[in-house]
């Protein structure tokens, strides 16, 4: 089973797993990984794997950098 | 706001004033106004420090309203940083006073007279222009000492520090904002070293016996008024990001996509992010008593500033922003949020434009006057400039300036304007908007990282060349139309994401002014005011030459991603020629 780093930044901060990595079934996907960690639905508004922007349906494999943000915004 | 105070510097025996009707500057308010008067009244070739240069300042077409978030201050003149025509930008209480006060801009004109230093004025019973040489070389928060019980709460301050005073091409023109404190500023382009030529230090702005306002349609505007404030607080980034966050929540994210400038551009991900972090931050401030959710100006509903409190918990500065966190934080690889703020509070103090600065010292830090990291060396660096040491003035005449003096190719400008936070290899519609933009590198002239990033206004991939200009020509006009308004910036978010939102803003204007504008024609006015300013940097010398990126954003490439700025220049030709 994948191996994967995982940070939940702002508001997710309460998800993140200790030390911030996390074993995952084979074929899990990023909806998934939400649905696993209990974060609300709605409340993650963007995902990164490896620094990409990614979609709901994207498989995870081992080693992959995941990040989950809420709706943030600045400038 | 029906008139212009025209100060003429150069009058006989002192400055002199007049106040003109608007004539056919009428309908014009904020940026549309500031560039109209320079395109119009400034010869492009003038020198920027010269008797020809004006300096304008306007509030937005909407300020002064009871319109949410509406109390912008737009600054102009030719820049002395740049050489184009410029647009600065401030929030504070100063544009609104100012509105209610009648005044539609002032402009500050002619060819000073010796060194003595004035001061002026306004109040309800009118405008006074006096000598005060005591102010020579105060900083911004002496002047506040010295004056704030002047200006009080129902008023405000508008400064220059000590680096106006010079004529350092990186000085801005500080407003005080609701606390009376200069901590709001019109960075970018060296606008204060403008009023320093015209030997205007301070404009004390009393707005006792001022009401807002009124609209044509008190009705329409009402109820205008409030579906506009509803979209603001429905909006996520808006209505919560900000406020909990401030701007700063932005760190984590563009280092978790890898377009953080890290050590002047050298990486796109830092490893002490979190330590900066908008999250460490609040956490900070929760921990020393601060505060967060507060507007700059009255009637803001988005709220993303703060106090930022040292160790012993006394006020150091405002809650710091992303851009400043940034400049002195990741791009000089310091990762110690004290040793930022304070930075953030003598740039305050002085005048002095972050970025500018910022960008500044990880050149120097880059040509080995002293080590990355190194916080306390920032600190006395900032200092010199603010003092006007030797070494000072080289690095307050901006980044491009600096590295030059200290032999270095890597300098992250464009026009001679330091490069923000967002790198353009990683973040490649903001690589457009920084060629582009007739104001030099700019992240708020056409800010591509809705797109790019924060999935507002569309989803345009960030690593791509694809699509990137259009989509800053498109943001490059909305927000020429926005500075136009008095508009916080921030309005975008939810005027991208909410047609509603959008609607709201376009009815303000309509039932403000009796005018029966649509969604196009919000749009047209941005392009005419992108036109003038265009036209004005032709004239000035600019060529398509001029809207390029520094060559190492192409031949270098950037982690993680490794990429690097691959927009053909036929594109970024589409933006700006068309």
């Amino acid at each position: 089973m994948p191996v994967i780093t995982l940070k939940c930044y702002a508001t997710l901060a309460a998800y993140n797993p200790p030390k911030g990595e996390m074993t995952v079934p084979e074929s899990t996907n990023l909806a998934g990984l939400v649905e696993m960690l209990g974060i609300p639905p709605g409340e993650v508004k963007l995902m990164f794997v490896n620094g990409r922007g990614a979609r709901q349906d994207q498989v995870l494999s081992e080693g992959d950098r995941v990040g989950l943000f809420p709706p943030v915004g600045g400038g | 706001m029906d008139k212009i105070l025209r100060i003429d510097v150069g009058a006989e025996g002192g400055p002199a004033f007049r106040e003109d009707p608007l004539g056919s500057y009428a309908g014009l308010g904020g940026r549309a106004l500031t560039s109209a008067i320079i395109h119009a009244e400034v010869p492009a070739d003038c020198h920027p420090l010269g008797p020809e240069n004006k300096l304008v300042l306007a509030p937005g077409l909407l300020t002064g309203t009871a319109a949410a978030s509406s109390g912008r201050l737009s600054v102009g003149c030719k820049s002395p940083l740049t050489g184009g025509i410029k647009e600065a930008n401030a929030g504070g209480a100063g544009a609104q006073v100012l509105a209610r006060l009648g005044y539609a801009a002032i402009v500050l004109e002619g060819e000073r007279q010796g060194d003595d230093l004035y001061k002026v004025m306004i109040s309800t019973e009118g405008v006074r222009v006096e000598k005060d040489n005591e102010l020579k070389l105060l900083t911004n928060y002496q002047l506040m000492d010295r004056f704030s019980t002047v200006y009080g709460k129902k008023g405000a301050m508008i400064s220059i520090g000590t680096a106006g005073e010079m004529g350092l091409a990186n000085s801005t023109v500080a407003v005080t904002d609701m606390e009376g404190r200069p901590t709001r500023h019109a960075g970018r382009g060296g606008v204060g070293a403008v009023m320093g030529s015209k030997g205007i230090k301070v404009i004390l702005l009393d707005g006792t016996g001022t009401r807002n306002r009124e609209p044509k349609d008190p009705e329409a505007f009402k109820d205008a008024s409030k579906r506009f404030v509803e979209g603001l607080r429905s909006h996520p980034i808006t209505g919560q990001g900000l406020p909990t966050y401030g701007t700063n929540s932005l760190t984590n994210l563009l280092s978790e996509v890898g377009g953080y400038p890290t050590r002047n551009f050298r990486q796109g991900r830092y490893e002490d992010a979190d330590k900066i972090s908008g999250e460490s931050q609040v956490e900070l401030t929760a921990q020393r008593g601060g505060k967060g959710r507060r507007g700059c100006h009255r009637g803001c509903v988005i709220q993303c500033s703060g106090t930022y409190l040292d160790k012993n918990g006394q006020y150091l500065t405002k809650r710091v922003q992303y851009e400043t966190v940034w400049a002195h934080g990741g791009n000089c690889g310091i990762s110690d949020l004290d040793a930022i703020a304070q930075l953030d509070h003598l740039d305050d103090d002085y005048g002095l434009d972050t970025i500018e600065m910022g960008v500044a010292i990880g050149l120097a830090m880059e040509a080995g006057l002293l080590p990355f990291g190194d916080g306390k060396g920032a600190v006395e660096l900032v200092h010199e400039v603010g003092k006007g040491t030797r070494l000072g003035r080289i690095l307050g005449s901006g980044a491009a300036s600096t590295a030059k003096a200290l032999g270095i190719e890597r300098a992250p400008v464009v026009k001679g304007q330091a490069i923000p936070a967002y790198d353009p290899r990683a973040v490649k519609g903001m690589g457009v908007t920084y060629a582009t933009s007739p104001q030099g590198a700019d992240h708020t002239a056409g800010y591509a990282v809705a797109a790019n990033i924060l999935k507002v206004g569309g989803d345009v991939d960030p690593l791509s060349a694809a699509g990137q200009a259009e989509l800053s020509r498109d943001l490059q006009a909305l927000t020429a139309t926005v500075d136009s308004t008095g508009m916080c910036l921030f309005i975008v978010f939810a005027v991208l994401d909410q047609p509603e939102t959008l609607q709201a803003l376009v009815d303000l204007l309509n039932s403000f002014h009796g005018l029966t504008l649509t969604g196009d024609d919000v749009a047209a006015l941005g392009k005419s005011v992108l036109e003038d300013e265009r036209d004005f940097n032709r004239r000035a010398g600019f060529t398509a030459e001029d809207d390029r990126l520094p060559s190492f954003f192409r031949m270098e490439k950037l982690a993680p991603h490794d990429v690097d700025f691959d927009v053909p220049e036929e594109e970024l030709d589409k933006v700006s020629r068309e």
